[in-house]
């Protein structure tokens, strides 16, 4: 038995615990079990006089080990952790208690049981925290270098405020330009202020600033290391120019024959060439060749740019290229795609030529767009007499997404306002709430209101064109229940707008595997907290901003945006890192050098020590997951921080009702596999 | 496709009178593709439309018995119906039977008074259209076809009863109806009421509310240019067809469309004769539809040659826009 002096600490979490569990009787209780010193309960452990408790009582009492029984171990280890070493006890000899989110919360109807379950997770806390051994962190430089990945408001914003302060940034974007879909609009809600002219002055500076290395048209397709120590690969597709050469002229995109649609740029709604640049006021001013429209990768011939490109830019062979970096953090700005408004059959998006989806309307109001901002029914003649905007196509709908995508209402306001300044259309907005949360968005919504926009409370069931009464022939008509006279109504228009929803990326999960973050069950990254940290991840180092974290309008991205630089910019700031020492260790004097361990590590951190005949883990880095520890035939890995004594000892904490005095867990002996 | 293309069969009442027809043929395309119906011996009205809303328990024992009985007829686990209301009702019975344990209980209470027992869920149920397109297949249908329907130009109506709810099938515009009918090579028109209800038994209860819903459903089916309407279900097909005529004398129109079963327009393309496939029950007649089979349509939805320099480009999935020069 050992001597160690344990202080057990249970939080009531003011009645998020103490409302289920009864915190009096289990600190009494945890107070009589060996080697328990001290056991108190109190309101809010994480309160400073919380943690001055625990600190007093180690200095006074002597505690050796601290067990906190709160929450989960997320968001306050660190803060308890810092209390034990600030009363010059070593962190890692402190262990949390979960008995918030394993307990009270999981079994409000039940307190007896939530209190025994509680009981019985404090002592395997207790008993884990007597095999617990005293651990240094890592302390590792961070690189200056920050990555950037996504060229979008978010992005842009987070390298121009890094990147300002003096520090190196690599801002890759998959396109050809940076702007992202902003650069596709033509106003911004609520003060119908010119995008583009807020936008471009950003993205010049983006290019000009000496600061930042601007990958275009380029893609990340690794990342290794950790906090302040990433490496990653970079893929810069060919662009099939010479940047070095080029002047961004346009004789080349003028002259070539290869007309195609512009899924991109123009959401479908206009054409582009096949070597283009996607917007005139692109940065980087620069063409790419996309090779699967251009006729000379088809059929050999062609070649109209390459003979009218005065400087003989024009590189028909050039190949991809791959660049290897070396970053201290990452800050991810992925963005969003669009709802795909085929998904909803009844609105007869692709069937029914009037129907326009929210971003292809963008572009039609777009001065720069397709119609040079007229608003025009698809036969790019006609004017619309009429238009129905309908929200929430693809949001709050159990069979596509139940989320909100908290942009769509004020769009559509904006679209409203748009359509009546354009024509003189009658509009019909089909909501079914009207969600103009954030400062001025109210106003606008009255606004409309009084320009004399038809609000309709009533999600759209379909959108047809089969006449069924007379004034409907040659319509489109909209068909739902007005929820505010508690009737069916039939409106026909000329054109409908579909308020398509923000989605995930299709590849985010894909990304978030190769940046070692999570997803939420829509698909977009999950932040490490979301109220008090809302752009870091659970992977240190990698941050998080704008659309790709979850729906929401510029305003909100760009505080995303530089939020992330802070992050960014005070871990630069303070030169260090301290990485957790939670990793694995080889005995290398025990090591029978089978190897069999080196190409398990999904991180490749094991490395075989060819002279010694031994495998060892490069700390820098093994990211503590225990796989190796798991598989080695010998059991000479040892997994720091979780030992087998830990654990084992942690078992039979939780069993201590379950067992006789003299009885312990076994440990199965198992054949290796 | 159960192992051996064997199905337990569940004609239901429409089909030995007003459906006979869709009867006759099923029976003939399914002993073209080789697939073997056993009908249920002694099986009963599956209630319709209306009696689960009258009294829900005996209802329910109604179309178990159905079950029960099929259960006993063997030969395979999957029950079909080629009746959209039979096949909701036993679909349903099936379900909550195995779902709610009670109603399972006191059905099976109910049965017991016959010497019967049905343990819910036991069995499989489906919809005739169902096994044609998954079972069987476009590609096994498309090989047998002799006689392309070329030139008939269809509206597939659904009606609002086999598409809801998870199917498998897109609920709100379903397509597998219009994919078969291109397979026997027809012409599918664009049928936006393809899923609106027929009005069901409204025609015995309002008349008025009836007729427009019919009315709704021809109209749209002529504005498109439609020469039939095929269908899936005895109760539109008569809705439709019988009522006609009524609809035609209260509003006014000219409608003048024959319904159809799809079972039937498989069996011409199979190159069976119309005597096989019940023609000539119908109200309104089919044989000048018919007749236009083989024609050559005029191609009227042609594509311009040269892009017109005005118009905005149609959303086309990405990847699949033409590239234009």
């Amino acid at each position: 038995m050992s001597e160690e002096k344990i202080g057990v600490y249970v939080c009531h979490c003011g009645h998020n615990i103490a409302g289920t569990v009864n915190v009096e009787e289990v600190s009494e209780w945890a107070g009589h079990l060996p080697n328990v010193a001290v056991a108190k309960n109190y309101k809010f452990m994480c309160s400073s006089l919380g943690q001055e408790m625990v600190e007093e009582d180690i200095k006074q009492e002597g505690l050796t080990r601290v067990v906190v029984a709160a929450c989960s171990p997320h968001m306050h280890e660190p803060t308890f952790r810092g209390a034990c070493q600030r009363a010059g006890l070593n962190p890692y000899l402190f262990e949390m208690a979960n008995i918030r989110e394993h307990a009270s919360w999981v079994h409000q109807d039940d307190k007896e049981a939530a209190t025994e379950k509680a009981k019985a997770i404090i002592s395997g806390a207790v008993r884990r925290a007597e095999e617990l051994e005293p651990l240094e962190p890592f302390r590792a430089p961070i690189n200056e270098t920050t990555l950037v990945v996504g060229g979008g408001i978010a992005g842009i914003n987070a390298a121009l405020e890094i990147a300002n302060s003096g520090h190196k940034v690599i801002l890759v974007e998959r396109e050809p330009s940076i702007g992202g879909h902003m650069a596709q609009f033509d106003k911004t809600f609520p003060t119908l202020d010119c995008a583009a002219c807020i936008l471009t002055p950003k993205m010049f500076d983006v290019g000009n600033n000496p600061n930042i290395e601007l990958l275009t048209y380029s893609e990340v397709e690794q990342v290794d290391g950790f906090v302040g120590n990433f490496t990653v690969r970079i893929r810069k597709r060919a662009r099939m120019i010479d940047t070095g050469l080029c002047t961004g002229c346009g004789d080349c995109w003028e002259r070539c024959p290869a007309k195609v649609i512009d899924f991109v740029y123009e959401s479908g709604l206009g054409y582009r060439t096949a070597v283009y640049r996607p917007f005139p006021q692109a940065v980087p001013k620069y063409p790419v060749i996309d090779t699967e429209s251009c006729i000379y990768y088809k059929n050999g011939r062609c070649k109209a740019c390459e003979k009218f490109c005065p400087t003989g830019a024009i590189k028909f062979d050039q190949q991809d290229e791959v660049v290897v970096a070396n970053v201290g953090n990452i800050v991810l700005a992925t963005g969003y795609d669009l709802f795909d408004a085929r998904r909803i059959p009844a609105y007869g998006y692709g069937r029914l030529a009037n129907v326009f989806t929210s971003m292809e309307f963008e572009r039609m109001t777009n001065a720069s767009g397709p119609t040079n901002g007229k608003v025009l029914l698809r036969d790019g003649v006609t004017q619309p007499e009429s238009v129905a905007i309908i929200h929430c196509v693809g949001s709050r709908d159990k069979n596509t997404n139940i989320y909100c995508s908290a942009t769509c209402c004020m769009a559509a306001l904006k679209f409203a306002h748009l359509v009546k300044e354009k024509t003189h259309a009658q509009v019909y907005n089909f909501y079914i709430d009207m969600r103009t949360a954030f400062k001025d968005y109210e106003l606008f919504y009255n606004r409309l209101l009084e320009e004399g926009t038809h609000f309709i409370r009533g999600r759209a069931a379909e959108v047809t064109d089969a006449a069924r009464q007379p004034g409907e022939e040659g319509k489109l008509i909209v068909q739902a229940e007005d929820t505010l006279i508690g009737k069916q109504r039939r409106v026909p228009v000329d054109m409908v707008i579909l308020m398509v929803a923000m989605e995930p990326r299709a590849d985010a999960s894909e990304v978030a595997h190769r940046f070692g973050i999570g997803c939420s069950d829509a698909g977009f990254f999950t932040e490490r907290h979301p109220k008090l940290d809302p752009v870091a991840t659970m992977n240190e180092g990698i941050f998080i901003a704008g659309t790709c974290q979850g729906p929401k309008d510029i305003p909100a991205s760009v505080a995303q945006g530089e939020a992330t630089a802070a992050r960014v910019l005070s871990l630069i700031g303070k030169g260090e890192v301290q990485v957790e020492p939670v990793r694995a260790r080889i005995d290398e004097d025990r090591c029978s050098g089978c190897r069999i361990c080196n190409n398990l590590c999904p991180y490749g951190a094991i490395d075989f020590i060819a002279e010694k005949g031994v495998s060892r883990v490069n700390p820098a880095q093994c990211k503590g997951c225990g796989t190796c520890v798991a598989a080695c035939p010998s059991q000479v890995i040892t997994g720091q921080h979780y030992t087998y004594d830990s654990i084992m000892a942690q078992i039979e904490g939780l069993l201590y009702d379950q067992r006789t005095p003299d009885e312990h867990v076994r440990v199965l002996e198992m054949e290796p596999a | 496709m159960t192992e051996n293309g064997t199905y337990v069969y569940y004609p239901g009442c429409s089909l030995q009178s007003t459906g006979r027809a869709y009867d006759t043929s099923t029976k003939r395309v399914a002993q073209h593709l080789n697939l073997t119906l056993n009908e249920i011996e002694d099986w009963n009205c599956c209630g319709a439309t209306e009696y689960f809303s009258v009294n829900a328990l005996p209802a329910y024992s109604l179309v178990a018995r159905n079950l029960a009985l099929a259960a006993e007829t063997g030969g395979a686990p999957e029950v079909v119906a080629p009746c959209s209301a039979c096949y909701l009702n036993l679909r349903k019975t099936n379900d909550y039977m195995h779902k709610f344990k009670k109603l399972g209980a006191q059905v099976n209470q109910a049965l017991a008074a016959g010497g019967l027992h049905y343990e819910g869920g036991s069995l499989r149920v489906r919809h005739l259209l169902d096994i044609i397109v998954q079972d069987v297949g476009y590609d096994a249908i498309g090989a047998q076809v002799t006689r392309p329907l070329q030139g008939l130009r269809v509206a597939p109506y659904y009606g609002c009863l086999i598409v809801r709810p998870d199917t498998g099938y897109n609920t709100e515009y379903p397509t597998h109806l219009d994919a078969l009918m291109t397979t026997l090579g027809a012409t599918v028109v664009d049928f936006p009421m393809k899923t609106h209800c027929c009005g069901g038994h409204m025609t015995q209860i309002s008349e008025e509310v009836a007729y427009e819903l019919i009315r709704r459903i021809l109209k749209n089916a002529a504005d498109y240019g439609a020469d039939a309407i095929v269908t899936l279900c005895p109760m539109c097909q008569l809705n439709l067809d019988a009522y006609q005529g009524q609809v035609n004398r209260t509003f006014n129109t000219d409608f003048n469309i024959p319904v159809m079963f799809f079972t039937q327009l498989m069996g011409l393309a199979f190159g069976l004769s119309t005597d096989e496939l019940g023609f000539g029950s119908e109200m309104v007649p089919a044989m000048p539809a018919l007749s236009r089979i083989g024609r050559e349509l005029p191609e009227e939805r042609e594509r311009p040659k040269r892009r017109d320099k005005q118009a905005l480009p149609m959303p086309t999935p990405r990847g699949s826009g033409r590239s234009e020069s």
